[in-house]
């Protein structure tokens, strides 16, 4: 299939800025407060709304989304979003202010309890806070919960162990909650090496966190011994839950003995991306670290909803309740699929991705793997393979990481898509495979924008439309 | 597909200890669409119709229906994270746009494209400002009726950096000048103010503020949303370092306190800045495009050095906010702006009127929203306002709080008559 992604052009950009289109300075006077509690002038773009209408209709134009195409970036979990969502959070009636009483927020405390109870269930865990609002927020929170019960034991933990093919976020999550890093190399199959584990737990460990199936998409096999081992050297095990999608159903975290997770339900419950977020991460624990949860927590009682502190909280992680919005897109998509639809959907996820591996002719080397899969681009540039899948109108992998993987594409098909476009991905992948080197270099030429110098626009950065204007 | 991979069944793929497999049910009946719809409808038909006065930190102005269409594009909408810039192009311009706008309003260099919400991003200014400072310190200084929420927050922030969040007393509503110079010494690392309050008064000693704390060389930041930057001080002006918020308040409304954090600051400190950046740069064919820049600040590539964990933000709402913006213009954001400035103080000479009930209480101007001291206690004041369909605040004691916009104007008649029934 061809492919050419919109383009509006001038000599030297694209779709002008709206600033450069029609702007507009006012002067403050005559304004109902005294000048010195004013700013003397503001200058904004002033479009009419046909105007406006248009920029922003350009604009997406300019943007690929999953309704555009497959996004099969790996650990992102881009599944195509249903529509229902984006319905059921229009609703007028849940647009309430935060600071509305329980008593006439009914509806709204019911679908968070209801979606508490579901994630529990679904992750195996006793108590869910539907208050972080993103993954790594909700990594943070955990991190703040481990703190919280070791304190609570009189005792003083400070690292966090980290394997070394984990998301970005666990390791900063980790620093920013004030713990020591400590990275755990993997095996050679791309697991934790169990004698490193053993080697680097002790009396200063708070936490290992742990991604399952890992980034390279490989089951902890293991996991059974990892959480002994963790366990007793009294760590506490966190389960980093950006790669649920591949277990819903089939395994839960809770059994396999993690003690705290996060769910990132713009990954796993379809809430839509929406160009970097808002997501939410709800983070589930076990009965014995229920009492350190976020503030307020909603319970039901005779069936009433209400909020309460729990016993020992870390107090706030967000300053209301989170993204409201996005959790009650999540709570109609589980409700939609049930326990069935969601075991089909990690059956489907799987075997979508082992299906696409078979199909390409890059190198994996590492497996079983499940949900997702990390292709070696071998000798060619990772990131020149993704700008020739570009042109095929398709959005190519997560490149160049986990570094275990030397040039790395890190694939997650999802299980929205067909067979046919798992094929036309194949493709992609195949057409970058079979391209010379000065062709996949000048990729791609098909997008709106051509391959821009990202070295550049780091030396010099201009952020802003004065920005701009100054250089 | 199975026979391409060479299984006969997907269970097969699952490399997985049967001793953990999961056997049982999780007891979640599906329902099809039209079933969902109507559940999740029926369920929230229990919040009770309201005329909300309620501010404090979440406001709701009249998003007009134009940045409800072009937001559900759905090319915006299942978009992500713009790795692959040459074919994110529109999204990308959309938060330069955005960044540009809070550039214009703050008066300050930078602007990030977004944090989660005005909390967060303040205890994100906390930890960036023990990493721009020369020497150590250890406190950071808050106004004390900031919401407790937020100062928990701050508080959950502050932890990991070493730091202890402490209050500085209000005069009147406003910051306490000589508390703070008072109190303030070489260990604070930051002042933290907000214009307007959380009581919705105009703060008017904000250059002082920001000559306290550079005195200290302590970062000075301050608090504020769009809205209010259209028409009070410029921050840059007053020597803000950093401006956090609530951006929000243009174009999402009422959403049960989701929102999503302004954050803005000088160009000296771009390299510590947290969260994602969008740059201007050159494509292949000469023209001007934008891409994700600075990314060595953040998680994917420094990791446990990086400048903050944040990776999916609030990009979205971010764009809805650029788009209410923009429809307005500047002169319908100076507007909006100055009615909420003439919008409480109307109501509050409603409010005096009516026997039993003083407003404002704080001899200052307002924003959006006002105190008002009553004879009876607050609480029941409040709650006899429920049940006649008005939601206000209560404050300790004898305090309402009552915040008044464009979508909640045409109530005013109706919340005053009830006022004058339950004062």
């Amino acid at each position: 299939m061809r492919y050419d992604q919109a383009r509006w052009s001038e000599a030297d950009h694209y779709e002008p800025l709206l600033i450069e289109k029609r702007s507009e300075t006012v002067e403050i006077e005559d304004s109902p407060l005294p000048d010195d509690l004013t700013r003397e002038e503001l200058t904004m773009p002033s479009p009419a709304e046909p105007e406006l209408a248009r920029h922003y209709t350009r604009l997406s134009q300019e943007t690929y989304g999953v309704d555009s195409g497959p996004v099969p970036l790996g650990s992102c979990t881009m599944k195509y979003n249903p529509s229902l969502l984006e319905a059921v959070a229009a609703d007028e009636n849940a647009a309430v202010h935060p600071d509305r009483p329980e008593e006439s927020v009914q509806g709204t405390l019911e679908i968070m309890a209801t979606l508490q109870d579901w994630l529990g269930r679904i992750g195996g865990m006793d108590a869910v806070t539907l208050q972080p609002p993103a993954g790594a927020a909700g990594e943070y929170t955990g991190l703040l919960i481990a703190k919280a019960y070791h304190e609570s034991r009189g005792e003083d933990r400070s690292e966090v162990l980290i394997p070394d093919s984990a998301h970005g976020t666990n390791f900063a999550s980790a620093a920013m909650a004030g713990f020591e890093v400590v990275e755990l190399p993997s095996g050679e199959d791309g697991r934790v090496d169990l004698d490193a584990l053993t080697a680097a737990v002790g009396d200063e460990t708070a936490a290992l966190m742990l991604t399952n199936p890992n980034t390279l998409g490989l089951f902890e096999r293991d996991i059974d011994e990892i959480a002994e081992i963790v366990h007793d050297a009294g760590g506490l095990l966190y389960y980093d839950g950006a790669n649920l999608n591949a277990l819903l159903g089939q395994a839960r975290p809770g059994d396999m003995g993690f003690d705290i997770m996060h769910y990132n339900v713009h990954k796993t419950f379809a809430t839509p991306h929406g160009g970097g977020g808002p997501g939410a991460g709800p983070v589930g624990v076990t009965a014995d670290l229920a009492p350190f949860l976020p503030r307020p927590h909603v319970r039901e009682s005779e069936g009433e909803y209400e909020l309460y502190d729990p016993e020992r909280s870390i107090g706030k992680v967000h300053g209301y309740q989170g993204n409201w919005l996005v959790l009650l897109k999540a709570y109609a998509y589980i409700r939609r699929l049930g326990d069935a639809g969601l075991a089909e959907t990690s059956r489907k996820a799987v075997l979508n991705a082992n299906y696409l591996a078979e199909r390409i002719d890059f190198e994996i080397p590492y497996g079983p793997f499940h949900h997702e899969f990390v292709a070696s681009a071998g000798d060619r540039d990772a990131a020149n393979v993704a700008k020739h899948m570009l042109d095929r109108g398709v959005h190519p992998p997560t490149t160049k990481w986990p570094e275990l993987v030397d040039e790395a594409l890190m694939v997650e098909p999802t299980e929205a898509e067909s067979k046919e476009t798992l094929e036309l991905l194949a493709d992609a992948f195949d057409a970058a495979s079979n391209a010379d080197p000065d062709t996949l270099e000048s990729s791609p030429h098909r997008t709106t924008a051509r391959r821009i110098d990202q070295v550049e626009a780091a030396r010099s950065p201009r952020l802003s439309w004065r920005a701009l204007e100054d250089s | 597909m199975l026979e391409t991979i060479g299984v006969e069944d997907e269970s097969e793929l699952f490399d997985v200890p049967e001793s953990i497999r999961f056997e049982g049910a999780f007891g979640i009946d599906s329902q099809d669409e039209r079933g969902t719809a109507r559940e999740i409808e029926q369920v929230l038909s229990r919040n009770d119709e309201t005329a909300s006065f309620l501010g404090r930190g979440h406001y709701a102005h009249h998003v007009p229906a134009v940045v409800e269409r072009l937001s559900a594009r759905s090319e915006f909408l299942t978009s992500y994270t713009q790795y692959q810039p040459e074919v994110a192009q529109g999204f990308l311009q959309a938060l330069f746009e955005y960044q540009s706008m809070l550039v214009e309003l703050t008066g300050l260099d930078v602007a990030n494209s977004s944090m989660y919400d005005r909390a967060t991003a303040l205890g994100e200014a906390a930890t960036l400002a023990t990493r721009v400072r020369e020497t150590s310190g250890s406190r950071v200084l808050v106004p004390e009726l900031l919401r407790e929420e937020q100062r928990e927050v701050l508080e959950n922030y502050a932890i990991g950096a070493g730091l202890d969040v402490e209050a500085y007393p209000s005069d009147d509503g406003n910051a306490d000048l000589e508390a703070l110079t008072a109190t303030i010494d070489d260990d604070v690392v930051m002042v933290y103010a907000e214009n307007p309050t959380v009581r919705g008064t105009i703060e008017e000693q904000l250059a002082e503020i920001g000559d306290l704390a550079d005195g200290h060389d302590a970062l000075f930041c301050l608090g504020s949303d769009p809205v209010a930057l259209a028409l009070l001080e410029e921050p840059a002006s007053v020597g803000a370092d950093v401006v956090v918020g609530d951006a929000g308040a243009l174009g999402l409304g009422h959403a049960y306190g989701m929102s999503h954090g302004l954050f803005a600051t000088r160009e000296s400190f771009l390299r510590q800045v947290p969260g994602r950046l969008v740059g201007a740069g050159t494509d292949g064919s000469g023209r001007r495009a934008y891409t994700l820049t600075l990314q060595t600040r953040e998680q994917h590539i420094r990791q446990e050095r990086a400048t903050s964990n944040i990776c999916t933000n609030q990009a979205w709402v971010a764009l809805r906010t650029a788009i209410h913006a923009a429809w307005l213009g500047a002169d319908g954001l100076v507007e909006l702006a100055e009615e909420a400035v003439r919008a409480p103080k109307a109501l509050a000479a409603r409010v005096d009127d009516i026997a039993g009930i003083d407003a404002p209480v704080h001899d200052r101007h307002h924003f959006r929203e006002f105190l008002a001291r009553t004879d009876r206690p607050a609480p029941a004041v409040r709650d006899d306002l429920r049940d006649r369909g008005y939601a206000v605040h209560a404050l300790d004691g004898d305090h309402l709080q009552l915040c008044v916009t464009d979508v909640n104007e045409h109530a005013t008649d109706g919340l005053v008559g009830a006022l004058s029934e339950v004062a």
